[in-house]
Parts: structure tokens; C-alpha cells; sequence
């Protein structure tokens, strides 16, 4: 059941567990326990919402950066990792495989304040060689879901 | 002027969908359960094959009977799924334009004028036309909710007469959801035997199988021989608008269905061909995520009609619902032009799949899972609205 209810809840989070208990063929108390042991384990690790930011009013900057870094001894890349995720303005870090170690990506107001973030902060660090950023100018598709259009459903009503 | 007309033609009655067709197409609002295809995309690695197969320029002709690779990778699918060996798929296997086309020519291969076809019902629209096109007399065998619409093996010795030559068995069924489980297709596989009949096995739903997995009749012992199995890309690969479908059985028989297809079509669609190959190839993981989710859809429904009062036997297959609707004094045809018309959701009347449908429903959850919460509420609404008008 485990990861029939993971699919389900990682494309609709909002879904409640009576319905996730139909939908699945379970007992309701089958699918909250299943959910509090997920959570407890921290394979749940948060029931988030997906804005796609540029229909609002509120305006951001999203930017991917490529950082390469000098590994510590004893810590590989997780010293410096966690060094730079702490900083609130940081989505996401990933370690990545290829021509650059770091994948960060950021969320600031502006540009100017992405760019004073990596030129003050994360280039400043340390262990930080080189940073390469890269602004995204549109986002089609985020979490498997397409942003750009709605799809019709273009079927003909009724067909036998 | 002389009447232009072949009789034949004229006297087969229109389907019985068309009027709602017409009126639910006026309303763009209307939710519809009434289709009768996947609301899936054909996955993309596919789509992609296809249009791989353009660029290529492979825009001609195939040989009659399929691009031979397709007509082997069926021969393997078919191995894989349910343990049939068709030894030469080159003779044995027919790649035909959508399942129907397979329908239509089995039926015209097989049948001598007055050879009788035995056809149970409710069912897919195609089958009486078809038969009697090609000069059958359909016999009915009209199912019960009470078998759950399954085909015994008494309805089917009652129907059997010196002229019958055809069983046409139609599980995972088109409306109502009904399956076949191995037992119930060894009892009926004996009575075919005995009277030395053949069979048309439309396994189009074959990969919507919640139960167990699909049993086909031509993997019981002695009926390979005597069963037309046909099969297709639609319902499994979310494929409808590229018709293709296939027929596979005895040589004999596809050597004749063969000559009429390659006068009658040429051949299926090249593309569509590339395409359906890397689907047998690479696209079991897209039929078990789709049928992931009309599992889900079907005990959605099946909860929401039990929370409503309404009758409906479980149905294990294909990705509709047969609800029975006799407690409202209408006809299906009245309910379901009233629930359309006052509360905006299509669904198709049972009668449109045989007389025996009277009283029930067919619907469809190929439709996403919020369309569907929102037409159960419409449909908990006008069911208790009816419930309230019988009582006053």
C-alpha cells in the first residue's frame, strides 16, 4: 500500500483519508497509520503546495547554480552543503554528479538580490571555487505538472 | 429515381447513443461519463515512435497483414500475458484497423448465409451489425445482474441450435465491467467443444482486469483451435484515434480474413504500426500505472453508488460502472436524459447496448478522479430528487 498511497498523495496532498481509504480499498486506520509511520520516518517529509508564482502579483526570482567546491576531509561535501542550505533563501541543494558538485537553487525578489547573494555569501565561502548562475525565465513544467496551458479534453462526449 | 439503398443497410437500426450525443454536444459544460475511450494521452515514448517513424519517411504501405516486426512482438505480448503460443505470427496474426475491423472481418470470413451467432448482451454496439451484415442470424443471449452478466454455461447450451457456428465473448465486457474468471470460462469452454462451435473472443479491455489477471478462453485446453481472439491498442495504450487493433487465430481463418482486409483496407496505418511496436516493447509500465488508476476510480464509484443507495454489482473490469436504476419507475433512457438535462452529467443508457440493458446505466470512469467526485455529487442529488418525486 505503501507506495500505491505515496503516488496518490505526492500528485494531490489534499486528498483526506477517508477518500484515501476508497481509493486504495483499505480500513481509514490503515492508511493514518500508514501515514504517521511515513511521516515519523521522514519519508514524508512535508504535504507542500505547487504556485506557479508567475499568475500572482508577487514577483520572484528563481536561479539554478552551478557551484564547484573544494570536499573537506572526513565530510566529503556535506560540511559545505550544509553550510550553504541553512541560508533561507536557498530552495533547494543537490549533490550532482559531472562537471560541478553543487546544484542550488535559489529564490530571491529581485535579481539584485539573487546576484548580492551569490557574490557576497556563497562565492565568499571558503570551500566555494566557482559559482555559475543560471536565471529561469519560465517555468513549463514543475513537479510533473505542466504550468504553461490547461489541457482540454478534447474526447468526443459520448462514444460507445 | 430507383431507391439507391441496400436493405440490408437500411434496416439496421442507428445507434442508440446518437440523440444523446447530439444534445450532450450542445451543452460544454456537461461532465461526461458516456465515453468510451481512456482520458490518458498515449504515453509519450510512443507518440514519439511514431513520429520518429515519419521523420524516417516510413510513410508507405506495410505488407497486408502488419509490419512483420509487429506481428511477432504481438506473438510475444501474447505469450507474456497469457501464455499463448501462436507458433507462426505470420499466419496467424493480423494486424487489423482498431479491434472493429477485426470484428467485421472475423464475422465475414467465418459466416454462410443463416449461420447463427450467438451474441450476449448487454454489449459492445458492433457486434449484431456486423453479424448481420455478414448475412448471420444474431441469436441474443441476454445476460443477468444475478450472474454478475457473466455467461453461463446453461444460457449458452439454451441458445445453441444444429445452425449455431459463432460464440462471440466479449469479457472484460463493454458496458457493464463484467469478467470472466477462468472457472466460468472452462464450464462454457466444454459446451462450445461439444457442439464444435467457434468463438470471437474481443479482448479488448484484456489489460483492465482488477481482479486477477485476465484469462483468455484460448488458453484452455482444445480452444486455441477454435477461438478467433481479437485484441488492440486503445484501451490498454490509451491508442483510440490510432486504430490499430489485431486478430489472431488458426490459419485458416486469418488467411481468409486476411484477403478481405487487404481488398477491403490494404493495410493499418504505418505510423500507427511504429508506434504499436515500441508500445509491445517498452509500455508495460504505462498499463499498469493507468490501470493503477482506474482501479482506484472504479472503487471511488462503487463506494459513492453504496453511499447513495444504489444498486451495482462489483465489476472487475474495462473502466465502466452498471448501475441499476429500476427503483425510479424510469426507463434508462428517461434517467439519463433527465440527469443530463437537469444536472448536466452524460451517461449512456443501458439499452444502448442491448434490450437487456433496460433499467441500468453505463458509466464510464475514464475521467479524472475530480470530474468524477463532482458528478457523484450531481448524481447523489438527483437520485435522492428522484426518490422525494416517487414518494410525493
Amino acid at each position: 500500500m505503501r507506495e500505491a498511497l505515496l503516488a496518490i498523495i505526492e500528485r494531490n496532498s489534499r486528498i483526506d483519508i477517508k477518500e484515501l481509504a476508497i481509493l486504495l480499498g483499505v480500513e481509514e486506520a490503515a492508511v493514518a497509520n500508514e501515514l504517521a509511520n511515513m511521516e515519523a520516518e521522514g519519508i514524508i517529509c512535508g504535504y507542500h503546495t505547487l504556485i506557479d508564482w508567475e499568475k500572482t502579483s508577487n514577483e520572484k526570482v528563481t536561479a539554478l547554480i552551478e557551484v564547484r567546491v573544494t570536499p573537506q576531509r572526513g565530510q566529503g561535501f556535506d560540511s559545505i552543503a550544509e553550510r550553504i542550505y541553512q541560508y533561507p533563501e536557498v530552495q533547494s541543494v543537490y549533490l550532482i554528479s559531472g562537471g560541478y558538485d553543487l546544484m542550488v537553487i535559489l529564490e530571491g525578489k529581485t535579481l539584485r538580490e539573487v546576484s548580492a547573494f551569490v557574490s557576497d555569501k556563497l562565492s565568499t565561502l571558503d570551500s566555494v571555487l566557482s559559482a555559475a548562475t543560471h536565471f529561469i525565465l519560465k517555468k513549463y513544467k514543475d513537479h510533473g505538472t505542466v504550468l504553461a496551458r490547461k489541457k482540454e479534453d478534447e474526447r468526443e462526449m459520448i462514444t460507445p | 429515381m430507383r431507391n439507391p439503398l441496400a436493405e440490408k443497410v437500411v434496416e439496421i437500426k442507428p445507434s442508440g447513443i446518437r440523440k444523446f450525443f447530439d444534445i450532450a454536444q450542445e451543452m460544454k459544460d456537461a461532465i461526461s461519463l458516456g465515453v468510451g475511450e481512456p482520458d490518458f494521452d498515449t504515453p509519450w515514448h510512443i507518440r514519439d515512435e511514431g513520429i520518429y517513424s515519419l521523420e524516417k519517411g516510413k510513410t508507405f504501405y506495410t505488407s497486408n497483414a502488419g509490419l512483420k516486426e509487429l506481428r511477432e512482438e504481438i506473438g510475444n505480448y501474447i505469450y507474456r500475458k497469457q501464455g499463448i503460443r501462436y507458433e507462426h505470427p505470420l499466419k496467424e496474426i493480423l494486424v487489423t484497423v482498431g479491434g472493429s475491423e477485426a470484428i467485421d472481418i472475423g464475422f465475414r470470413a467465418m459466416i454462410n448465409p443463416g449461420d447463427e451467432v450467438l451474441i450476449p448482451q448487454p454489449s459492445f454496439v458492433s457486434y449484431e451489425p456486423c453479424a448481420v451484415m455478414a448475412g448471420a442470424k444474431p441469436v441474443i443471449i441476454n445476460l443477468k445482474a444475478e450472474n454478475e452478466f457473466r455467461l453461463t454455461a446453461r444460457e449458452l447450451e439454451e441458445a445453441i441450435t444444429d445452425r449455431t457456428k459463432l460464440l462471440v465473448l466479449p469479457f472484460p465486457n463493454n458496458p457493464t465491467g463484467a469478467i470472466m474468471e477462468r472457472k466460468d470460462l472452462e464450464a462454457i469452454a466444454e459446451v462450445i467443444i461439444k457442439h464444435d462451435i467457434y468463438v470471437m473472443s474481443d479482448e479488448i479491455y484484456s489489460e483492465l482486469s482488477y481482479k486477477e489477471k485476465h484469462v483468455s478462453i484460448a488458453q484452455l485446453p482444445g480452444m486455441q483451435e477454435r477461438t478467433i481472439l481479437i485484441n488492440g491498442f486503445s484501451k490498454a495504450f490509451a491508442m483510440t484515434g490510432w486504430r490499430l487493433g489485431y486478430a489472431c487465430g488458426p490459419e485458416n481463418i486469418i488467411e481468409q480474413m486476411i484477403k478481405i482486409h487487404q481488398f477491403a483496407i490494404m493495410c493499418a496505418p504505418t505510423t500507427s504500426q511504429y508506434a504499436a511496436i515500441e508500445a509491445l516493447k517498452n509500455g508495460d509500465d504505462d498499463v499498469t500505472e493507468m490501470c493503477t488508476a482506474y482501479n482506484q476510480r472504479r472503487r471511488f464509484l462503487l463506494h459513492a453508488f453504496r453511499e447513495m443507495g444504489l444498486e451495482c454489482f462489483e465489476p472487475y473490469g474495462a473502466f465502466y460502472m452498471f448501475p441499476c436504476i429500476k427503483e425510479f419507475g424510469l426507463t434508462s433512457d428517461e434517467f439519463a436524459m433527465r440527469f443530463l438535462k437537469e444536472e448536466r452529467v452524460a451517461v449512456v443508457p443501458g439499452t444502448a447496448f442491448g434490450d437487456c440493458g433496460e433499467g441500468y446505466l453505463r458509466i464510464s470512469y475514464a475521467s479524472s478522479l475530480d470530474n468524477l467526485r463532482t458528478a457523484m455529487e450531481r448524481m447523489n442529488r438527483f437520485v435522492s430528487k428522484l426518490r422525494e418525486e416517487k414518494k410525493g
